[in-house]
């Protein structure tokens, strides 16, 4: 997909007009979270849960290489295929590889976020094959020849209207704006496809160390349509997901389902182990994993590896203001919101990606709901402060910064100036109080009024009241 | 090349060389322990209360529960749903334990035993445990046991046990690696409910890909 991080003002100033993504965000902002916050008081332990979470990735995080090796020797015992890929190039050639010597024609997809990240389907499409997207929302995404805008609600930026015209002019049906109609159409045309596919490509939420198995979690029942129906197998996935037991698995699903969507547990977790055996009546003779690494393993024991703990959860995405004003397209690659603006820059490069970390203000809501404790905005300050030493920052901010910190080190004169300011403002302000206009803040008074500051500054506050003796 | 560069880029991360045996087994240790991590207190009441709790969650998530006495009333039970729906084929599953009932009852509806097929409209298999702390039910596949009997038909019938319900997911992990000792099954499900899908404006409908109804028939 094109890559349009660097025009990311540009697209939030496009967004924050938008009546129909505005209108869709409101579907984000008034129903993840309180779902989410109805989930967690049904169970008390679900913080306790959080702190194991945490350090439970921890210790896979520090063991990573000796579990993958686990995971692999379990998938091969089970007559299973892992492939190992440094790129998204060589994960792209391993999977069309894959497909090519099963003679290929259409590959049914369930969701996932890394054959985004890999992309994967224009480089399918690009060489005969089909992917067909069997995910509701991923569907209609497809059909529309659009990208997720959110990681687990792919389709949230769009209203019923889209979607019923999207169906009209793909089904040949009466047009329809009951959202039930709508599925059941998407169900019966998919129907085929399921049952036609040479391949069923997924992702996977974890992977099992022990058993050499990888567990999908769906309401839909696609994914595992997917898994079942065609010949070959191939799950495509990263290597942060490999956790070291069933009973650890557990401890993930049970705060996965109650963070993204707040249910107490999402409909199908299903575990695929290896290929089918001899006596199975059902399901893909063959069983390959492909285990994409594109810059994570450069973030174990760097500054970003509490990243890595990242479940997938959307939960920071479905807190975060910006996110809620400015929808997930905005942020211009695959992963928005706050883990994506920790994720992205890693990559694609700081240099596409630095607005985004920037794109925050900091209320710290991500990190408070997040189910493994990343402190995303310590990573965001962290892209921040990377993209400072790399003088990537835009000169008039660089500019702003320095003049700051040169009277920021010379506290008299900072005192002078602010007193001196101070004052000004207040004659700006009248006897309201507000300052309706106010040159290089603009961006601030265009749209609201500005407060005139109190008569006092702190300083001049904080040393009366120690006269005062308080 | 891949796997050695990213293993070597990870353990140049944490700082370290090539774990020795003795270290890899250490950390493997914990794999054979399957140790379990924080247990939620709501699944680990008395058997009753366990059962109960079951019932709630799984209508909670909206399956239709049947309460039966025992497995001889399940055929008359099957065929007056099948009935009611209107629907005149049933696909089974062949386990030993629902082969040896009486299903002469289940005429005039016609039983199949096979792989389930696009257009198929109800199958009815055997779970293998129900877990009461979300209502969810563990199927696995077998020869006797198609995946696709879970998945593909509009209605999917479930029977389960009463003795095999417990409370928490760590118990079923328990009895399933039981099963065969060192493989799981090619699938292991966990199901709570029937299929669905909020994609469309956040508004939940029922029925995506999978079963539109799942009804469960609990024994005993």
């Amino acid at each position: 997909m094109q890559i349009t991080s660097p025009q990311f003002k540009e697209n939030a100033r496009i967004a924050l007009t938008d009546v129909g993504l505005q209108k869709a965000l409101g579907n984000v902002k008034n129903g993840f979270p309180q779902k989410r916050a109805n989930a967690v008081k049904r169970l008390p332990e679900f913080d306790q849960l959080r702190d194991q979470g945490r350090d439970l990735k921890n210790h896979i995080i520090a063991n990573l290489d000796i579990y993958l090796e686990e995971f692999e020797a379990n998938v091969i015992k089970n007559g299973g295929h892992v492939h190992w890929c440094r790129t998204s190039e060589d994960a792209r050639q391993t999977i069309l590889k894959i497909c090519q010597d099963k003679g290929a024609k259409t590959v049914t997809k369930g969701k996932s976020m890394v054959t985004e990240e890999i992309n994967l389907n224009e480089y399918l499409e690009a060489n005969g094959i089909t992917p067909v997207e069997t995910d509701l929302g991923e569907y209609i995404l497809q059909l529309r020849g659009e990208h997720p805008s959110h990681i687990i609600a792919p389709a949230i930026h769009l209203n019923l209207e889209d979607v019923s015209e999207t169906f009209h002019a793909h089904h040949h049906k009466p047009k329809s704006m009951d959202p039930a109609v709508l599925m059941q159409e998407a169900r019966e045309e998919l129907r085929a496809r399921f049952v036609a596919a040479d391949v069923g490509i997924t992702g996977a939420n974890f992977l099992v160390a022990e058993t050499g198995s990888s567990i999908i979690v769906t309401n839909e029942g696609n994914g595992d349509l997917t898994q079942t129906l065609p010949k070959t197998h191939i799950v495509v996935t990263s290597i942060e997901k490999v956790v070291p037991t069933l009973e650890d698995m557990t401890l993930f699903l049970r705060l996965l389902a109650r963070s993204a969507t707040g249910q107490e547990f999402t409909v199908y977790n299903t575990l695929s182990t290896g290929p089918k055996r001899p006596e199975d009546q059902d399901g893909p003779e063959d069983y390959h994993v492909v285990l994409v690494d594109n810059g994570r393993s450069d973030m174990v024991g760097g500054e970003l590896q509490e990243m890595l703990r990242c479940i997938r959860c959307a939960a920071c995405m479905n807190h975060c203001p910006v996110y809620g004003s400015i929808g997930g397209h905005s942020y211009g690659w695959v992963y928005p919101g706050p883990m994506g603006s920790v994720l992205t820059p890693q990559m694609i490069g700081i240099e596409k990606a630095a607005l985004l970390p920037n794109a925050s203000t900091f209320c710290g809501k991500c990190e408070s709901v997040c189910p493994v404790h990343i402190p995303l905005p310590k990573l965001m300050r962290h892209w921040r402060k990377n993209e400072f030493e790399r003088h990537l920052t835009p000169k008039a901010a660089r500019w702003g910064i320095k003049t700051w910190a040169f009277f920021a080190k010379r506290p008299t004169l900072y005192r002078l100036l602010s007193q001196t300011s101070n004052r000004m403002l207040r004659l700006l302000g009248g006897k309201k109080g507000r300052i309706h206009k106010l040159p290089v803040v603009s961006g601030w008074t265009d749209h609201r009024e500005m407060p005139a500051p109190s008569s006092k500054t702190f300083m001049q506050q904080w040393n009366e009241k120690q006269k005062a003796g308080h | 090349m891949s796997k050695a560069d990213i293993l070597n880029t990870i353990r140049r991360g944490l700082g370290r060389g090539l774990p020795s045996d003795a270290e890899r087994q250490q950390v493997l240790a914990r794999i054979t322990r399957h140790e379990r991590n924080l247990i939620p207190m709501r699944g680990q009441g008395s058997e009753s209360e366990v059962q109960a709790l079951f019932i709630e969650m799984a209508k909670e998530a909206a399956a239709e529960v049947i309460e039966l006495p025992s497995l001889q009333a399940l055929p008359g039970a099957v065929r007056e749903w099948l009935q009611t729906a209107n629907i005149p084929d049933l696909v089974m599953a062949s386990d030993e334990e629902l082969k040896s009932l009486d299903w002469t009852e289940l005429h005039p509806i016609v039983q199949h035993e096979r792989v389930a097929l696009a257009g198929d409209l109800a199958s009815l298999t055997l779970a293998f445990m129900g877990i009461a702390e979300t209502g969810t039910l563990m199927l696995y596949s077998r020869k006797e046991s198609p995946t696709t009997l879970n998945f593909l038909p509009d209605n999917h019938l479930v029977v389960l046990k009463r003795q095999d319900i417990v409370g928490v997911y760590e118990e079923a992990w328990a009895r399933v690696r039981a099963l065969s000792p060192g493989q799981l099954p090619r699938t292991v499900n966990m199901i709570t409910g029937p299929s669905r899908s909020a994609d469309i404006e956040q508004r939940l409908q029922m029925g995506a890909h999978g079963p539109r109804a799942l009804t469960i028939f609990l024994i005993g």
